[in-house]
């Protein structure tokens, strides 16, 4: 039996943040916003993790990580998939749209409520080049390389680029 | 394979929500590759992805309510064995969904009637009082809202185009108006959940299609209200002809191979 105190809640989480999600390797799953709960339950710890998407391929990977991770410390654990809450791009933190940013791809800009409104032929939002900066971008299509991104052109700079869009 | 033929209501209305939504998305898949442009092509495989994704959601949730009644380990099923190990008669998804691509325009119609229903139905049981499908109507929902905006925003596109795109559009909604009324037609399962109101649902649904159906200047089908003429069966496991094509297709790998992972 392992106790608890061998690592804290605190380690825990920090030792989590080693596990990037495979598809935008810059970011963490901590930055995502989609480790949900740790909790010490009687002689493990147990993680919740929540799929950005219902059909994120990363959800899987991103488990055998954790598995792999925390096998190697010798921490006894349990991984848990919850649909609940639905995860939303409003808990990425700003750190991660920082980095998201850096890295080329156009961090969400709105609050979630967003993409709820089934209004068609909205109004494009305003997304600025993480190339050149220019607001002078438009919208090529709501889908992209992954479900959690739309495709965007910059006007300026001719440069297609992702947007991480509202979720 | 688990013995799911005396299973409970709630049991067969999972397998309804599952298979539907694997269908549509196994058909949907059909245009990867073939899209008209590149980004309609990622467009449409990105809403089978979500498909497929709220798919195995019913799945895994059908896989634990079966599993709590098995007697020993080896009877244990996965998502796997009731996507890809049941026969035509154990789907349950609506006919509408299998139906064939045909053009564009008969591809976007079957999401865009498809979408709607969702949109209406994941509305309703966002209130459901089992906590697992309240979650996945939510999580769903938000993905579903995406497609209803994508299907109906063709369809005026379409319809409000050219001579050629509107008669087309016209022709693939005739098409699949026949397969409509199953949407309204309640299973027994249905019935006996009493999880959402068919009648309000219904009337729901139809203010909504009317409402795009104006905007794409498209006429509004008469067959709408009175269902004249009603395919059914989808919902009992009684299907066309196209499910067995899909499923040879969709369960070759694992039935060759039985236990094959990726």
């Amino acid at each position: 039996m392992v106790n608890p105190s061998t690592i804290s809640k605190d380690e825990l989480s920090i030792l989590l943040e080693q596990i990037h999600d495979p598809e935008i390797p810059v970011l963490t799953i901590q930055d995502l916003g989609m480790v949900r709960d740790v909790s010490w339950v009687n002689d493990h710890w147990k993680i919740v993790i929540t799929p950005t998407y219902t059909a994120c391929p990363a959800v899987d990977a991103i488990l055998e990580d954790i598995g792999t991770l925390l096998n190697q410390q010798n921490i006894p654990h349990q991984l848990e998939v919850t649909l609940s809450p639905a995860w939303t791009t409003d808990w990425m933190t700003q750190q991660a749209r920082q980095k998201l940013k850096a890295y080329g791809i156009a961090p969400p800009v709105e609050q979630s409520d967003h993409v709820c409104g089934i209004q068609l032929f909205q109004k494009e939002v305003t997304v600025h080049c993480p190339q050149c900066n220019s607001d002078q971008t438009s919208l090529l299509s709501s889908f992209g390389s992954t479900a959690c991104k739309a495709l965007y052109k910059c006007n300026h700079c001719l440069e297609t680029f992702d947007y991480f869009k509202c979720h | 394979m688990p013995a799911t033929k005396n299973t409970t209501p709630l049991i067969k209305w999972l397998f309804y929500m599952a298979d539907s939504n694997l269908i549509l998305s196994q058909r949907n898949s059909e245009w990867c590759g073939h899209g008209p442009v590149l980004e309609q092509d990622i467009a449409l495989t990105n809403m089978a992805l979500d498909q497929l994704g709220q798919a195995r959601a019913y799945y895994q949730y059908i896989a634990h309510l079966l599993n709590q009644d098995v007697q020993s380990p080896e009877q244990y099923t996965n998502e796997d064995e009731l996507a890809f190990l049941r026969d035509n008669r154990a789907f349950h998804n609506l006919l509408l969904c299998e139906l064939p691509n045909g053009d564009w325009a008969q591809t976007i119609a079957k999401l865009f009637f498809f979408s709607h229903y969702q949109y209406q139905l994941l509305n309703m049981l966002t209130q459901h009082e089992d906590d697992t499908i309240r979650a996945i109507a939510i999580k769903s929902l938000k993905e579903v809202t995406y497609h209803v905006r994508w299907s109906s925003e063709w369809v005026i596109r379409l319809g409000d185009g050219t001579e050629e795109s509107k008669t087309r559009m016209n022709n693939a909604i005739h098409y699949l108006l026949p397969y409509l009324s199953e949407l309204f037609n309640p299973a027994d399962y249905e019935l006996s959940l009493k999880a959402y109101d068919i009648e309000s649902l219904k009337e729901k649904y139809i203010a909504a299609i009317e409402d795009v159906l104006e905007k794409a200047e498209l006429p509004i089908p008469v067959s709408f209200h009175i269902n004249l003429i009603q395919q059914k069966g989808g919902k009992q496991g009684l299907h066309t002809e196209h499910i067995g094509f899909i499923l040879a297709e969709m369960q070759y790998m694992q039935r060759t191979y039985p236990n094959m992972e990726w």
